[in-house]
């Protein structure tokens, strides 16, 4: 008894401190770093060298809270390989330091913590989840670094239209003699990048809306569940036409009027969830005891509907991601000369009618659809073990 | 009997009264453009005459609510106003290009909603079965394809390689129906591809949901044959989801054409719709919206109708 | 051509047992792994007898009951022993042999009738479809037959009953029809399966006597599954008391019920006999609530018409009714859920405003609630801690360590060890923990009154009885008043000073305990009070003969 309390005290204590000490020796290293790169551009440097220590001081507090397993000394150390990244960037490209690539970052962060903290369910995962989950890190890792890992420019011209695959061009150029690997990469960012920050608005305008009516009821309900009735009657892409038409492609539109279309779909969800807390007497209860709007949808329906939101955002996701590349792909989405796999497809299109002898030709604007394609499959297999497992915890 | 003719004229008068508000939206969307239709139109290099003129050419001198009650008037007789790219009359633009766009959603209704059905109620049968699983990753997959992908794969093999279907669908009214059901195949097999697993899916989880009800566990405790139990106890409480779940395919069946009728450049509606989008040729952009948005809101509404004549509750009250 | 094949099969000199089961093993699945849940359980059953399965929840009763059909719900799986009915051994027969026994020699009554029939066929339909499809007789045959059972089931209307859909039946006679459904190819064992939880009680009585005098008629053997002592005891001709997949005791009805051997049996036939000690006279004339002639309504159905009661300190005051008797819609006016429209609700003389949105802190505080449901009463996502300390936090402005000795001090007033609970998630906690947890957020608040709606209903009755008992201290070490609504004439019985009987949004009756239950009594009441079963096995029959006699 006693001798198998002391072995798990160890085998709790020893884990903790093989991550802090990874994490103090990167951080050591970043400031060798900074010491080394101080002479080019002071400010930009102290400042970077700033958000590098706190970020690592937010990482240490948290660890020391977090539950350990044998997993999370593997994602430590795939940690401490993605942070020695940030230096990399820090100290070697200075100038193309991005929010975008800092929000990558955190992005790929995030995904870690949540492998820690959920090892054990991870753990039985099906196999197709797993290819689901090594996807989606991937196209995070090549999105957050695009600007390190692409050879050339984004709208850089490098050589004649249509250069075979192999050699200096790994796939080639394209119509107009930019490097297709390059602009795949770039797509990545481009084409995800919108994508997600569209299903997040879309999140919290018809999440917040849709709890809210579920609360109050009454006429805000249904002045709600009427306008997004109205909404929802006209088929999204050729309402999405039809508003482009008029306001124009600009990327701000692009995601404002498909973050309001899709926000129908979720405020119907996040509302039909919500519903079926807020008759449960525990809401009932809160009331009663003269609890404030706020605090019932924080503390008392939002924990109790995530788990259907959390497969709704990944279904949504894949949703405006295929919606936006759709309208690439007609030409009235994102606009040349930002690359994106949609009007890469489109650019490149031709090549497929000269394929009948040379297979290679076809790649050209295949692999930017299969780019998507194997995205949108990543999330729904994921997304698919997820419900499949939340329905599983209900019974 | 008085119940759920009330709910049926319910429904039907809250799809007129939604067709109404749609075309309202679609009209302000319009009057909502910021600046002058006429100037973007004509550019910055016409003179004030022109504009003025065109403006007038185009009703705009009218306060809105005028040009909305003469613009809805002309629509309920049938006319759709002039194109401002080659001045034709829309309703001819129309009048092929929507049937041709109905002929190919037809064609992928008759190859989808058979076989997606079957597939569904097979794949609840045998739930967790190696069919059940290799039938849910393929579908899985299907789902999140892009429509461009699916059908520039086709071509690349069937089109290109094979050269068993032609890649470009061009049909008119010359040739012959089957001649027309060839030439369209591969975009009506793109949009089975990708309309199918929806179905499917949904197909089989209203039966799955269905069969862990008490009645169909009575059922089996009743020592019926597995056939008769899905036939005669779960199918017809199932009608309502699966009327619901062909009814949104057919919807959008005849919406998702637009990209594949780009991509084999079939002459349908959809492909009308995004040339005049590009060309911001307003009136023919607002009748196309307008016809989609219609078959749309009347399908659905068709499927609501329908699911509530299934409701043995509603059917037989008290 | 059934029946001759029967009375053959017994002039065969074939035995008397009808059925066997031998060291029987269910495994569920949960987790991600198989559990046993049935651990070797030997029944033996006879022809034309009727064994009574009880236990509470968890026991396994009702899975054992359809085990004898040879079936496993899905997640469940038969992982050993034999079960042998008339020779054939179940768990080694092919799916087209079960399907050949099952509805024809072995039927099932389910627990809700409303659930098991499919709203989508007429009642007569779906009797007739297992004498048809097992070829016993035609249709037209069987719908005779039908008319007939349900004549003997003293259905209304036997000829034209079945002609409806199961929506437009009530749940008593819906049960009564499954009973005769199950009837139709007159089976040799029929599966009982607490066929009469979901009935109110002067509903059940009924429904009881009908299954009892069809069982006769036939002569069919029968497993009658209950969670009810006192029900299975009018029913069964033997019992089986289990309790976690195992048997506890078995034997005879009468000798169970008057000489147990097993404390688990004896703690279940003492279940009700807890009794509140007598108390003074309510001193004072103004009562801490009293509710003032109230009527309300649900949209434009009237649910509560005149209502009036008074509720003093300290004191516990019953409200007993079947379903649709208005008794937690009162709580709803009291709470200021559902505003009145007419009459008022007083606090210590002072009228509450009608809707609670509008009332002070102070007084949500006074008032706290607790529910019939313990599951869905408290938020499944947040901890104990957090659960009983909100309302310290909210109404008393408690922070800090001293809400944590608070919290802890409830905890021990609930009877549950601090260190232990303090930290849990509502999912790992039991059913009747979970309502200790209601019960200490509710006294966390510091309240006079607390409305009590059904606490005991949704628990195990060694459960609820706790329950009741904690209940009972609490009122005297803290000076609690209760308002208590249940259907349950035991729990009225056991907690309340004064009674309030109520039927279809009235209040029929009400005084002080001994007024109330001691004749002469309401009509109502009377029918209320004499439809609860007791734990006499002739109880049933003696019921029927007064009440015949009666008209």
């Amino acid at each position: 008894m006693t001798m198998a309390v002391a072995g798990s005290a160890f085998a709790g204590q020893s884990s903790p401190w093989v991550s802090r000490i990874a994490v103090a020796a990167v951080h050591f290293f970043v400031i060798v770093l900074f010491l080394g790169s101080v002479q080019t551009n002071t400010w930009a440097a102290i400042l970077g060298f700033l958000a590098i220590h706190a970020y690592s001081v937010a990482v240490l507090v948290y660890w020391s809270r977090m539950a350990r397993s044998a997993a999370g000394d593997t994602v430590i150390v795939a940690l401490t390989v993605e942070y020695l990244l940030i230096c990399v960037l820090f100290w070697e490209l200075f100038s193309l330091w991005a929010w975008s690539t800092f929000f990558g970052l955190v992005l790929v962060q995030i995904c870690a913590f949540a492998m820690v903290r959920y090892w054990r369910e991870l753990r039985h995962a099906p196999p197709t989840a797993w290819f689901g989950m090594v996807v989606i890190l991937i196209y995070v890792m090549i999105a957050a670094t695009a600007p390190i890992i692409a050879p050339f420019g984004e709208t850089e011209i490098v050589a004649s239209e249509y250069e075979p695959w192999g050699g200096k061009f790994l796939m080639g150029t394209d119509n107009l003699g930019r490097d297709t690997l390059t602009r795949i990469i770039y797509g990545a960012r481009n084409t995800v990048g919108f994508a997600f920050v569209t299903t997040v608005l879309a999140f919290v305008l018809g999440g917040f809306a849709g709890l809210l009516a579920a609360t109050l009821r009454g006429w805000v309900d249904q002045a709600l569940g009427r306008l997004v009735d109205i909404l929802m009657a006209i088929p999204s892409l050729i309402f999405a036409l039809l508003i482009l038409t008029v306001v124009g492609t600009s990327i701000m539109s692009l995601v404002v009027v498909i973050a309001v279309l899709d926000s129908t779909r979720v405020f119907r969800l996040a509302r039909a969830v919500a519903m079926n807390v807020v008759v449960l007497e525990f809401v009932e209860a809160a009331n009663l005891r003269g609890e404030g709007l706020w605090w019932i949808i924080r503390r008392e329906i939002l924990p109790n509907v995530m788990p259907p939101l959390v497969a709704e955002f990944g279904l949504r996701f894949c949703f405006v991601f295929l919606f936006i590349s759709a309208l690439s792909f007609l030409g009235l989405g994102i606009q040349p000369p930002t690359a994106d796999w949609g009007s890469m497809v489109r650019d490149n299109a031709t090549l497929i009618s000269f394929a009948a002898g040379d297979f290679q030709l076809a790649l050209t604007p295949l692999v930017p659809a299969a780019a998507i394609a194997l995205l949108t499959v990543g999330v729904n297999f994921v997304v698919d073990w997820f419900l499949h497992k939340a329905s599983g915890l209900k019974e | 009997m008085s119940d759920i003719g009330k709910m049926v004229a319910q429904r039907l008068g809250l799809g007129l009264l939604t067709l109404f508000v749609v075309s309202l939206i679609i009209f302000l969307g319009v009057e909502l453009l910021p600046g002058d239709i006429a100037q973007e139109i004509l550019g910055q290099a016409a003179t004030e005459e022109t504009v003025a003129a065109f403006r007038r050419e185009l009703g705009l001198n009218l306060p809105p609510h005028e040009r909305y009650i003469a613009w809805l008037v002309n629509l309920l007789q049938g006319d759709f106003g002039k194109s401002l790219a080659n001045k034709r009359e829309i309703s001819e633009l129309l009048d092929v290009r929507l049937w041709n766009t109905l002929f190919l959603a037809a064609v992928a209704a008759v190859i989808s909603v058979p076989l997606a059905l079957t597939l569904g109620i097979l794949a609840a049968l045998y739930r967790n079965s190696i069919f059940d699983r290799a039938v849910n990753i393929m579908t899985l997959s299907s789902i999140s394809f892009p429509e461009f992908f699916v059908a520039y794969i086709l071509i690349l093999f069937l089109a290109v390689n094979l050269g068993v279907f032609p890649s470009i669908s061009n049909i008119s009214e010359e040739l012959s129906f089957g001649e027309r059901v060839y030439r369209c195949i591969l975009p009506a097999l793109t949009l089975t591809l990708v309309v199918v697993a929806h179905m499917m899916r949904m197909t089989r989880a209203a039966i799955i949901n269905l069969l862990a009800s008490p009645y169909i566990e009575m059922a089996r405790l009743k020592g019926l044959k597995p056939g008769r139990i899905i036939v005669k106890h779960a199918l017809p409480n199932a009608l309502a989801p699966i009327i619901n779940v062909v009814a949104i395919n057919l919807a959008y069946l005849v919406v998702g054409v637009v990209i594949v009728e780009v991509v084999f450049v079939y002459p349908g509606l959809g492909q009308l719709l995004v040339d005049s989008v590009s060309k911001r040729d307003i009136p023919v952009v607002q009748a196309c919206s307008l016809v989609f948005a219609m078959t749309y809101i009347l399908l659905n509404l068709l499927a609501d109708v329908l699911s509530i004549l299934s409701n043995p509750r509603l059917l037989h009250p008290r | 051509m059934n029946a001759e094949a029967k009375t053959t099969a017994k002039t065969d000199g074939q035995s008397d047992v009808i059925l066997t089961m031998r060291g029987l093993r269910i495994e569920g699945y949960a987790d991600e792994v198989w559990h046993e849940i049935v651990h070797g359980v030997d029944v033996t059953l006879r022809r034309g007898e009727v064994l009574g399965l009880i236990g509470e929840s968890g026991a396994g009763k009702s899975t054992i009951g359809l085990a004898a059909m040879g079936f496993a719900r899905d997640g469940c799986r038969i992982s050993g022993g034999q079960i042998i009915f008339d020779g054939i051994d179940l768990t080694k027969a092919s799916d087209d042999e079960l399907r050949a026994l099952r509805g024809s020699r072995i039927a099932y009554v389910a627990q809700s009738a409303a659930a098991a029939f499919n709203p989508a066929h007429r009642l007569i339909d779906q009797y007739c479809e297992a004498p048809v499809q097992h070829g016993i007789m035609p249709r037209s045959e069987a719908e005779a037959d039908a008319k007939d059972l349900y004549g003997r089931l003293q259905l209304p209307d036997p000829d034209g009953i079945g002609f409806r859909y199961p929506h437009q039946v009530s749940g008593g006679q819906l049960q009564r029809a499954m009973t005769a459904m199950a009837m139709a190819c007159r089976p040799d064992l029929i599966v009982f399966d607490e066929p009469t939880t979901a009935l109110d009680v002067t509903t059940q009585i009924e429904v009881l006597a009908a299954i009892k005098n069809i069982v006769q008629q036939f002569d069919t053997a029968a497993l009658y599954i209950t969670h009810d002592l006192a029900v299975v005891s009018q029913m069964a001709d033997r019992i089986m008391v289990l309790r976690y997949g195992n048997l506890v005791e078995e034997g005879e009805t009468r000798p169970i019920v008057e000489d147990p051997q097993k404390d688990y049996t004896r703690d279940l036939l003492a279940v009700r006999t807890f009794r509140k000690p007598p108390v003074d006279e309510p001193e004072g004339d103004i009562p801490l609530l009293r509710v003032e002639n109230v009527t309300a309504a649900y949209g434009k159905v009237p649910v509560l018409s005149g209502v009036s009661m008074d509720i003093h300190e300290k004191r516990t005051v019953a409200v007993v009714g079947e379903s649709g008797s208005g008794k937690s819609t009162t709580a709803r006016v009291i709470t200021g859920l559902l505003p009145p429209s007419e009459g008022r609700v007083l606090y210590e003389g002072q009228a509450l405003d009608p809707t609670y949105r509008k009332r002070s802190k102070d007084e949500l505080r006074r008032l706290q609630m607790i529910y019939q449901m313990p599951d869905t009463a408290i938020n499944p996502r947040q901890r104990v801690r957090d659960i009983i300390g909100r309302p310290l936090e909210f109404y008393l402005a408690i922070r800090g360590e001293e809400k944590e000795a608070r919290v802890r001090q409830l905890l021990q007033m609930i009877e549950l060890d601090p260190d232990d609970f303090i930290d849990r998630h509502p999912g790992e906690l039991s059913g009747g923990q979970k309502q200790r947890i209601c019960i200490a957020r509710a006294l966390a608040a510091e309240p006079e009154l607390i409305i009590c709606d059904e606490v005991t209903s949704a628990l195990d009755q060694l459960v609820a009885e706790e329950i009741l008992k904690l209940l009972q201290r609490l009122q005297d070490d803290l000076g609690l008043a209760y308002m208590f609504i249940t259907h349950d004439l035991a729990t009225v019985k056991a907690i309340a000073d004064e009674i309030v009987v109520m039927l279809a949004g009235e209040v029929v009756e009400q005084g002080p305990k001994q007024e109330i239950l001691t004749p002469p009594h309401h009509e109502y009441t009377e029918l209320l009070l004499s439809s609860v079963p007791e734990m006499d096995p002739d109880w049933l029959d003696r019921v029927l003969e007064d009440r015949a006699a009666a008209i």
